[in-house]
């Protein structure tokens, strides 16, 4: 007579579990992360993400330095997002200090960060096709990142970490044709997405791959602090472009992409991609916007601060990198130098759910979970 | 056997042998500039006129390298796989017709190292001879990504096997035959088996996919997930025999392929035979262009799709593949129970 819980078991042959370390080296942890994956043959029973190699002494840094020159390390934080992470890291300062910027300034900084989120996207929509063994798609997006890299490089002669964006202002004024250029590359990256779709979102082999995967219900999400597509993804519609406008994003008309479980589940890895590649559109829409808006003139120093001097006080402030929500926690003692320093760092957030959703599964799923939560290590260990 | 009988065979083996490994150094240049075509890159272009001399030196480069040994490896075991791969990978193209046969000295010459009554049998066992030295090589690497290569490779073959061997069942039963000549000559004949056994092709196109380890199911490499699977711990020289064997192994499904359900070496509407010596070449060409037009696809279906998962893959191998590849055994049973 066999037991209840031999009953239960019947039939299933347990072997003897094997730690599987993938990484710092490996080709798709993205960077040098390491996670230790105990398998039961191929299905996944734990995982642990060990971080910390690219660990860089971030925010012990930026106390030694003065707030303008902490910008090329924050640059440094996200790399695939160095815009974005300026943008938060000056509305930072300049609310601490109560900084007025010209609308001119508001404009260059909101097209920038927008064509810097459309780049970050490109590379998770294309990394992520190359987790899933589909090694073309990246080549495309990367062609079309390029042609953003070299709109950044016509305004800041940088094409990866380019210290664009200062405390109250920009380091120069937009280049002659910027918008026209610009224009033009939105015309011809507008068409270049239907290609992805095409090549990739609706493949039946991505599809069999991504959806009903790895799964993040929402109230799972919110419970570990995930933000961004990858929240947005399970269903719940909280930009912070929209909730929390800040800069002039209440001025621009877009939608809030959530995931729709369009061939599977809400929250799968399928909605995570898809709801990146959403937001390219609403991102073109929202540079189109402001081009169209953008004040013909205006000295973009005009707000720059002789001395970067902030009084004594503390500020919590966060905005909507591609990642996720990034914020700044900065303790000024009134010197030139901040006191303290602390990162909410989105992708930290967002891979410590991995944990809970590729549990399960097979290790071809952890590496299609870990490319659906477009982790940079840069930003993760600061 | 007389001496020129013994030395048309020695050319024939030679022939064959000097095609496979030329095949697969223009192969490895092939696909690498095809992908950059399709990737919006140039490719190798450097080595010689257009990157021609490229394959060799990547040879040179793998010769020269340090040839590594994990410490945990099963030393013999471990030095005996890249060879238990690439000695049927050579092998198997020996039984392939790669031309109409002519006349020479008296005697009629088949374009074919050996024509033996169990053609099809011999591919099917050699290729399924080739898995094994995966799978032996990712266990003896005494490291887990390749071990679990390994285990994909076991799981990989059983798969897709019985479908592959189902597929090919309709075209024994309507041409009657398991020599290869038999069944080129039945097609020239008859007609072309593609038309005739439509699902037959569709499966085994499918098959010969996963069973060179190529995308969509190059899961034993998988080189996003194992790191490169079974060969992870093999450099130098064993790992170019790995690569190698895979090269050969799609160059020979490929004319597998097209002596099974393109007419091997057959053009349509025209007598190669009464052609004489143009007839032969032009068949050899034909037989050559049928097969680049699948290592072509191979190339191109590499460069586009993502790949499965294993379950994936053996579900489709099991639930799909295998029954439909009955059901084509039967729906041939049927009309040739009817129609003949």
């Amino acid at each position: 007579m066999k037991t209840a819980e031999e009953l239960k078991n019947f039939g299933v042959i347990k072997t003897e579990e094997m730690v599987l370390n993938m990484g710092p080296q490996h080709p798709s942890t993205h960077g040098v992360l390491r996670l230790k994956i105990k398998t039961d043959g191929e299905i996944v029973s734990e995982i642990e993400p060990h971080i910390g190699y690219l660990h860089r002494c971030f925010e012990k840094h930026c106390e030694n330095v003065t707030y303008e020159q902490v910008i090329p390390y924050v640059d440094r934080c996200d790399y695939l997002a160095s815009m974005n992470n300026s943008h938060v890291w000056a509305m930072a300062v300049e609310k601490l200090m109560g900084i007025e910027i010209p609308e001119r300034v508001e404009y260059i900084r909101v097209i920038m960060a927008e064509l810097q989120r459309i780049a970050s996207h490109l590379m998770a929509v294309g990394a992520m096709g190359l987790d899933l063994g589909g090694i073309t798609p990246i080549t495309y997006t990367f062609r079309d990142r390029e042609r953003i890299l070299d709109l950044f490089e016509y305004v800041s002669g940088a094409r990866l970490l380019y210290n664009y964006i200062w405390i109250g202002g920009v380091a120069h004024d937009l280049p002659p044709n910027f918008v026209q250029h610009t224009r033009d590359f939105l015309d011809w990256f507008e068409p270049q997405i239907v290609e992805y779709d095409r090549l990739l979102t609706y493949n039946k082999i991505f599809i069999e791959r991504t959806a009903d995967v790895g799964v993040l219900p929402a109230d799972v999400a919110i419970n570990w602090g995930c933000t961004g597509p990858v929240l947005r993804a399970s269903g719940v519609a909280w930009d912070l472009r929209r909730a929390e406008p800040y800069s002039i994003y209440d001025r621009f008309d877009f939608d809030v992409v959530v995931g729709k479980g369009e061939v599977g589940t809400v929250g799968d890895c399928w909605d995570r991609y898809w709801v990146r590649v959403e937001e390219m559109r609403q991102c073109i829409r929202i540079v189109r916007q402001a081009l169209d808006q953008l004040p013909p003139d205006g000295d973009v120093h005009a707000a720059v601060p002789k001395k970067v001097r902030p009084p004594k006080g503390e500020i919590h402030f966060r905005a909507e990198n591609p990642k996720g929500d990034l914020g700044f926690y900065i303790v000024s003692d009134g010197s030139p130098k901040p006191y303290r320093v602390k990162m909410r760092s989105p992708a930290f957030c967002n891979l410590s759910v991995i944990n809970e959703i590729a549990r399960g599964w097979m290790i071809s799923d952890v590496i299609a979970v870990l490319g659906s939560l477009d982790i940079v290590l840069g930003e993760i260990d600061r | 056997m007389d001496t020129f009988g013994i030395l048309i065979i020695v050319v024939k083996v030679v022939l064959v042998f000097t095609f496979t490994l030329v095949g697969v150094m223009a192969m490895t240049l092939a696909e690498r500039r095809i992908a950059g075509f399709i990737q919006y890159r140039h490719g190798p272009n450097r080595v010689g006129f257009g990157g021609i001399l490229q394959p060799v030196a990547d040879g040179i480069k793998f010769l020269l390298k340090e040839d590594i040994i994990p410490a945990n490896a099963n030393k013999p075991i471990y030095l005996l796989a890249p060879v238990m791969v690439m000695v049927p990978a050579l092998m198997t193209f020996a039984v392939i017709p790669f031309g109409a046969p002519f006349e020479m000295g008296g005697r009629i010459i088949q374009l074919q190292v050996a024509d033996i009554n169990i053609g099809l049998l011999y591919i099917l066992a050699l290729t399924s001879v080739g898995v094994y030295g995966i799978v032996l090589g990712g266990w003896s690497s005494g490291s887990k990504y390749p071990l679990l290569g390994g285990m994909r490779a076991t799981a990989q073959l059983i798969s897709y096997e019985l479908a592959m061997g189902l597929a090919i069942v309709g075209v024994i039963m309507i041409s009657g035959g398991l020599t290869f000549n038999q069944i080129i000559a039945h097609q020239q004949e008859t007609g072309w088996n593609f038309y005739k056994q439509p699902l037959a092709v569709l499966i085994f196109l499918i098959t010969i996919f996963a069973e060179t380890n190529r995308l969509p199911f190059d899961l034993t490499e998988a080189e996003q997930e194992l790191v490169g699977g079974y060969h992870t711990e093999y450099s130098s020289f064993k790992f170019v025999m790995f690569y190698f064997s895979e090269y050969a192994n799609m160059i020979t499904s490929s004319a597998f392929m097209v002596c099974l359900f393109f007419g091997g070496w057959d053009i349509p509407f025209v007598d190669e035979v009464a052609l004489g010596g143009w007839g032969v070449v032009l068949s050899v060409l034909a037989f050559g262009f049928k097969m680049g037009m699948f290592l072509f696809l191979y190339i191109v279906v590499r460069w586009t799709l993502p790949r499965f998962r294993y379950d994936q893959l053996m579900r489709l191998g099991w639930k799909v593949l295998l029954p439909l590849a009955l059901f084509n055994v039967f729906l041939t049973g049927l009309y040739m129970t009817w129609f003949s």
